[in-house]
């Protein structure tokens, strides 16, 4: 695996190639992490970082779905039967 | 942290935990591949909340643990030269070797460096230009790109004391191997979302048709998990075998295409030797000749490999395949314990048996 | 002086090599001789204001009867980087010890300071750390009666080591440790946790996190006493959660009293830097060590004056309740899970590093 941690991204500091580079913020901290795989991304955008380098944009509408299906699924507490 | 917290709701995780229960009619055999997904599993407790209902089998997907042995050896063989800095994810300086670890080299002298990032390492580089940092480069495709933008810099940046020793393992021809063996029990793969995130799922839709089995991309935290999980029931149920993405927020269908560009540049897929496993054909990844310079394995010429020794008592390679659960192994909470362990599952963080020993040691 | 030990700062002297250059620590400076005598006299003895009994250079201090029955600790301090965000050796080195005094119920009074000092160190390197110990020592009322210093040959030592022992006073009831916890005893934290392993694991493997996070070096004396007096027999034990983290300061707890001690994972108080960086280098704010904060066992009925007490105190305003002291059970130290039931908390291996797994 990966320990992949979403951080946001604060301001670039290097638009292009191999020296792509932009402060992303993580909590309380921020580093300057590798973006020359997700040159898209804009600040304020979030990115998945795995050692040091963000490898996708973390998307906000799907990132919803999940909260979506759990509102489908309806308000039904059956659970508490376990 | 916002993607993080929101996700480990214990609320939701109920819920879908009862649709799991309420949808299985009977008793699937799902494999998570990634090693973070298992430690996740175990730590909030999910294996053991559908215990009766879903068996969850661990899979292969710990890089630090399928490291072969003698990339172990041979790290720490350059370590102990006088010019080499060895340098490597945290995790992985913990891995015994045939006889020790590479912090067990420090204690005695050697050169090693953990480092956050193979760029740090490449940093090191450019500040100690009397020494040769050499990175361990472990890790699936999700790190690969990570270590091929390590050698661009340094090609771009002219920094000629760096290198990498390479041991970069690919998921799928892993979970191919799996699959083929006449033993395998496994009836659904969750798929490591950071691998997906990288590399995409598109090539995972001939794989679940071929074995005519589901494949759900899936995250970390509980409710991507557990989103997973029903997503394989569901399909299970139904009779179906397709491709699913659970882990949409940061996984597209085709992957990040830069990213597999720059690892493209850099690496040529190569068979490998997979700790517990032995050779995976095209299981791994080594760097192509124009970027031979930076391979430390020629760089230092390190032909003459001693002799591995595997502790005889340590079963991990039939734990990696998911043929055993941990407590199953003889040596395992004895003679095998995360402070002094005997095969690698039981080092790395996430290596099922050390997820096992911390979390349900009694379960 | 100070330019020199600054990897990129211009130095202007002359280049010829003069011996007895007198701005790094020589072998000379250990011999008994001249300069060690300087060295003394003239640049440590001065550096610690407020230590009016160092002053006489007696080989032993006369202490002033003290009023009560006497504690003492001691320990020795070795860190790398020997200046972090938020702290140093020296202000480690005077609040370490106070701290073992503080939480072991006494007031602390008397500090010795031992250098043991590397060849070559810079003689402004060793002026800050003095100046930090005299400032550590004022804060947290303490008086540098006695010291030593030695100069080990270059390689011997990480530029510098530090060995304080203390002297305090028990402040009756005295708590009675954790060998007395019992089932229902409730445990606290005295502030966010992990902050000062961070900011050293930041520092030394120069992991260029910004805002750099910060150490919580402190002294607990004044918050410590508070819950002595206010508290009494109520006031089980208390302990620094310095190496290995408020998960090691549980383990002990637990094996001391025979019971089980289940925290509450998201009760635990942990600021955004220290739970940022914890995430993004895959480390377990539980097990990272800590300088100013302890962790505190009390009678379920002593709960909201504990927390009312060490609110009033800046040091501990942020401390919270994270767990209670269970019959045997599971494992000796667990967490509550997301989906109910518990899991082991162990202790921790080793050295904190970066993981990619």
């Amino acid at each position: 695996m990966c320990l992949g941690i979403p951080g946001k991204i604060v301001r670039w500091v290097h638009r292009d190639g191999t020296l792509a580079a932009a402060e992303v913020e993580f909590d309380g901290v921020r580093r300057v992490c590798h973006m020359a795989c997700v040159p898209e991304a804009k600040e304020g955008d979030y990115v998945i970082v795995h050692a040091g380098i963000a490898i996708s944009r973390v998307d906000p509408v799907e990132a919803r779905r999940i909260f979506e299906q759990l509102e489908a699924l309806g308000d039904d507490d059956g659970w508490r039967d376990d | 942290m916002k993607y993080l917290d929101e996700y480990r709701d214990p609320q939701g995780a109920r819920r879908l935990l009862q649709q799991i229960r309420r949808t299985a009619t009977q008793r699937w055999i799902l494999m998570e591949v990634c090693g973070g997904q298992t430690h996740s599993l175990l730590r909030h407790g999910i294996e053991e909340a559908l215990e009766g209902c879903i068996e969850l089998v661990h899979g292969p997907g710990c890089p630090v643990c399928v490291t072969p042995t003698e990339t172990i050896d041979l790290a720490q063989a350059l370590s102990k030269r006088d010019d080499v800095m060895l340098t490597s994810f945290g995790d992985m300086l913990r891995v015994p070797g045939s006889e020790q670890s590479l912090l067990d080299v420090r204690a005695g002298g050697g050169r090693v460096r953990a480092v956050y990032s193979p760029l740090d390492a490449v940093e090191l580089a450019r500040r100690n230009p009397e020494k040769e940092v050499v990175f361990l480069a472990v890790g699936f495709e999700t790190t690969a790109p990570a270590t091929a933008l390590a050698v661009q810099r340094a090609a771009h940046d002219g920094i000629g004391n760096f290198s990498l020793l390479v041991a970069h393992v690919r998921v799928q021809p892993a979970m191919e191997a799996l699959v083929q063996s006449s033993d395998c029990r496994v009836q659904a793969f969750l798929a490591a979302g950071h691998v997906c995130a990288v590399m995409g799922y598109a090539s995972y839709e001939a794989f679940a048709r071929q074995f005519g089995l589901p494949v759900v991309v899936a995250g970390f935290e509980p409710l991507d998990l557990l989103a997973g999980i029903l997503a394989c029931v569901r399909q299970l149920e139904a009779g179906e075998a397709r491709v699913e993405n659970e882990y949409s927020r940061g996984v597209q269908r085709e992957g990040n295409p830069v990213a597999q560009a720059i690892v493209r540049e850099v690496y040529e897929i190569c068979d490998r030797p997979w700790r517990g496993f032995g050779t995976i054909r095209q299981g791994g990844l080594r760097l192509r000749k124009a970027w031979r310079e930076f391979d430390a394995e020629a760089r230092f010429s390190c032909t003459d490999s001693l002799p591995v020794i595997e502790a005889s008592q340590c079963l991990s390679g039939e734990i990696l395949s998911g043929r055993i659960k941990p407590p199953a192994c003889p040596a395992f909470g004895n003679a095998c314990t995360p402070d002094r362990p005997l095969g690698a599952p039981m080092v790395s963080s996430e290596g099922a048996c050390a997820a096992f020993y911390l979390y349900r040691r009694n379960g | 002086m100070a330019e020199e030990h600054t990897p990129n700062g211009y130095n202007a002297r002359c280049p010829i090599p003069v011996s007895g250059s007198s701005d790094r620590i020589t072998l000379a400076h250990g011999e008994g001789g001249k300069l060690m005598r300087q060295l003394i006299a003239d640049r440590i003895v001065p550096a610690l204001t407020g230590a009016e009994l160092l002053r006489h250079m007696d080989d032993a201090a006369r202490l002033p009867d003290i009023g009560g029955r006497p504690a003492v600790s001691t320990d020795s301090f070795v860190v790398s980087p020997l200046f972090f965000p938020g702290g140093d050796i020296g202000s480690l080195a005077v609040h370490g010890t106070v701290n073992d005094l503080a939480v072991s119920g006494a007031r602390p009074m008397y500090l010795t300071l031992s250098l043991i000092l590397e060849e070559g160190l810079h003689l402004s390197v060793l002026d800050a750390v003095l100046h930090s110990v005299a400032d550590a020592s004022a804060e947290a009322q303490v008086q540098v009666v006695a010291g030593d210093t030695k100069v080990v040959p270059r390689g011997a030592a990480d530029g510098l080591f530090i060995n304080t022992t203390g002297v305090g006073r028990w402040i009756e009831p005295v708590p009675r440790g954790p060998t007395t916890l019992v089932p229902g005893d409730v445990v606290i934290v005295s502030g966010p946790i992990g902050r000062h392993g961070i900011a050293v694991l930041c520092a030394r493997e120069e992991l260029d996190l910004h805002p750099p996070p910060i150490s919580d070096c402190a002294p607990l004396h004044a918050p410590a006493a508070a819950l002595v007096e206010r508290l009494g027999g109520r006031l089980r034990c208390m302990r620094d959660a310095t190496r290995g983290g408020v998960a090691a300061v549980l383990h002990e707890w637990a094996q001391a009293c025979g019971g089980r001690i289940t925290i509450e994972e998201s009760l635990v108080p942990i600021s955004p830097p220290v739970r940022g960086a914890c995430e993004l280098l895959g480390l377990d704010p539980l097990h990272v060590a800590n300088e100013g904060t302890m962790v505190i066992a009390v009678a379920p009925q002593a709960v909201e004056e504990a927390l009312e007490t060490l609110q009033s105190f800046a040091q501990t305003a942020e401390a919270a309740r994270i767990g209670e002291v269970q019959p045997n059970g599971l494992a000796p130290v667990t967490i509550r899970r997301l989906l109910g039931g518990e899991r082991p908390l162990d202790e921790p291996l080793g050295a904190a590093l970066p993981r990619i797994c």
